[in-house]
């Protein structure tokens, strides 16, 4: 360790003094000491539903060593995985969250392209809109919501409440304004020269948004694309209210309202579930996590 | 950002009258276009934001059955009673103390992280974020099985150490405790990757500088760390505030509000009201009572991201 500290220090320092290296390595060895305390705080509840959710229902009320799995067995992921419900869950989360995702991205490109490139009457005062939108919270919006679809409901006679698909246009009110708001940013960040030399050679405005715009800003694109998908998947108010039979309930509240039966609280499989709830959103985030950091930071770092 | 402009709309008109059809010329217009553009946006923000929000000011004037109008009685209903209070003392409370230590794990971890060779930084910013890519309903979900009454895997490790058994959900006090708990762990990560994005940007010479002069690690901090991320520090915090005010997923997973009522946050209690008890008046009423803090927040965001607007 201190080996690498020194090969780290030497080349951004070029007078070194013995004592200022030494404290450095000190620092370093501290900073790992408490990441290492830190990180233990953050990974043990999901290391923990790993572990549960690899105990049969015996173990789990035996009085062992709750850290350790001493007969693991892959019995809950099976019982889960061929459970018609479970699948049913599944299913109705991935289908919102992959519509969500294309209607956000539909709505909020053009906006963005507009808000960001085309000076009109109230643009900016529509951008500032919304990202004012963006900070009105789901907790205050789903008592009326929730009275307007029955409102709806009894005038037009489509059935709204306790339907998963009522979702789809409920959930782009917390991902378009987030999503236009970073994408202003980044076709923001775009040199006028590039879209003036399209405008040029003849291009038309949906020409420059489709040929220009969207491939430059790509990684941005790629960042609004994820917030959109896991801001979707995590939903659990609206949800939690719309939606009451078996059969129209998302990931989230089904595991929290359908595994618990009773006062019978099945945790392996509960673990399990919220286990397999929450590895689309880490898979993704294993694999593209620079664009899903970027995504993070650019809500208040770009404006 | 809406100063980035292109003056391309004298081109586009140019183009469109030597064409000499007016439809053509109507839609060609960068204003038209531009309205064309942004329309399904303005709607959806009409419909299913700003509606909502004016809808449920009329119907916390409303009765019970939503039959006649009432006034401001939900109002003073909610002043006479000791829940409602009680909700306003521990929303505040969660949400001040729950901030506060994400921010100071936020930004101790970001300085650890910095101090690390590039290289594993990656590593562990990559196991640190964990947690806020988890949903919440599901890492709760993992809390609650932690804090269970007889099986706690915490109890059974504070046993070794002649601690407990705490009774994290059932008394009043760690109720209160664990649910700050598990949302500083939830909302950490976010500050650590905001300050840890700041702290990269702060220049190294200043901090070379600070060390000729013979400054000490806190003075650093003091005098360099901290002016540099001010505007970072305060927009997270503000943003954080907003959320963390507005938690529904932890406390209603975790204790629904109990014991006594005790854990309950405006919008769990909304929930409860609002929706089990379907008093849908009072429940907008509750909920309503956390504009004024929101607002407070929002203005402030505003201030500071329009100022960035102006200098960019």
């Amino acid at each position: 360790m201190s080996t690498l500290t020194i090969d780290k220090a030497g080349p951004s320092r070029k007078v070194k003094y013995g004592s200022m290296s030494r404290d450095r390595t000190w620092a370093l060895r501290w900073s790992y000491f408490f990441l290492v305390l830190f990180a233990i705080f953050f990974l043990t509840p999901p290391i923990y539903m790993l572990i549960t959710s690899l105990k049969s229902s015996a173990e789990i009320s035996a009085a062992t060593n709750p850290w350790w799995v001493f007969h693991p067995t892959l019995s809950n992921y099976v019982e889960l995985l061929t459970s018609n419900q479970f699948l049913r869950f599944f299913w109705n989360s991935s289908m919102i969250s992959i519509i969500v995702v294309i209607v956000t991205m539909l709505i909020s490109i053009p906006a963005a392209f507009a808000l960001a490139r085309m000076k009109f009457w109230g643009s900016a005062t529509l951008a500032t809109g919304v990202f004012l939108t963006y900070l009105i919270p789901d907790s205050l919006l789903f008592i009326p919501l929730f009275k307007m679809l029955g409102v709806i409901q009894e005038y037009t006679g489509i059935t709204l409440l306790n339907r998963w698909y009522v979702l789809l246009f409920i959930y782009p009110t917390l991902t378009v304004p987030f999503c236009t708001w970073i994408m202003i940013g980044y076709f923001a960040s775009i040199p006028k020269e590039l879209d003036e030399a399209a405008l040029i050679d003849g291009a038309s405005w949906l020409q420059t948004l489709t040929r220009i715009f969207i491939p430059v800003a790509l990684p941005g694109l790629i960042a609004a694309t994820i917030f959109a998908f896991t801001v979707s998947w995590a939903q659990f108010l609206y949800p939690l209210v719309f939606t009451t039979s078996v059969d129209q309930l998302v990931l989230p509240v089904g595991i929290t309202t359908t595994l618990i039966k009773g006062d019978v609280f099945n945790w392996g499989q509960i673990m399990t579930g919220a286990l397999l709830g929450a590895a689309p959103p880490l898979v993704i985030y294993a694999f593209l996590m620079d664009y899903y950091i970027a995504g993070l930071t650019a809500g208040a770092t770009k404006g | 950002m809406a100063d980035v402009v292109v003056e391309r709309g004298r081109v586009a008109r140019a183009t469109g009258a030597r064409k000499g059809k007016s439809l053509r010329n109507a839609l060609g217009r960068k204003s038209t276009v531009a309205f064309f553009l942004t329309l399904p946006l303005i709607l959806l923000i009409a419909m299913l934001v700003l509606y909502p929000a004016f809808y449920s000011l009329y119907l916390a004037t409303l009765n019970k059955a939503m039959t006649k109008f009432v006034g401001l009685s939900n109002f003073t209903f909610l002043f006479k009673r000791e829940t409602f209070w009680m909700v306003v003392q521990q929303s505040c409370i969660f949400a001040i103390t729950a901030v506060i230590f994400k921010a100071l794990i936020g930004f101790i971890v970001a300085h650890f992280v910095h101090n690390i060779p590039g290289k594993k930084q990656r590593k562990w910013r990559g196991m640190l974020l964990v947690p806020w890519v988890i949903p919440p309903a599901m890492s709760t979900l993992a809390w609650l099985w932690l804090f269970d009454p007889s099986y706690s895997a915490f109890n059974y490790t504070l046993s070794f150490f002649g601690v407990g058994p705490i009774p994290w959900l059932g008394d009043t006090f760690w109720a209160r405790f664990s649910v700050i708990l598990v949302n500083v762990w939830y909302g950490a990560p976010f500050f650590l990757i905001m300050y840890l994005a700041a702290l990269k940007s702060v220049p190294d010479q200043l901090y070379e500088a600070a060390a000729i002069d013979g400054a000490n690690w806190w003075q650093k901090i003091w005098h360099i760390t901290l002016p540099m991320m001010r505007n970072i520090i305060a927009i997270t915090t503000l943003f954080s505030l907003i959320v963390t005010f507005a938690n529904f997923d932890i406390v209603r997973i975790l204790t629904s509000g109990g014991p006594l009522d005790t854990t309950h946050l405006f919008a769990t209690w909304a929930f409860q009201v609002g929706i089990q008890s379907s008093d849908i008046p009072l429940g907008a009423c509750v909920s309503l009572f956390m504009v004024p803090i929101l607002a407070v927040a929002a203005i402030f965001i505003l201030r500071d991201v329009s100022k960035r607007g102006n200098e960019a």
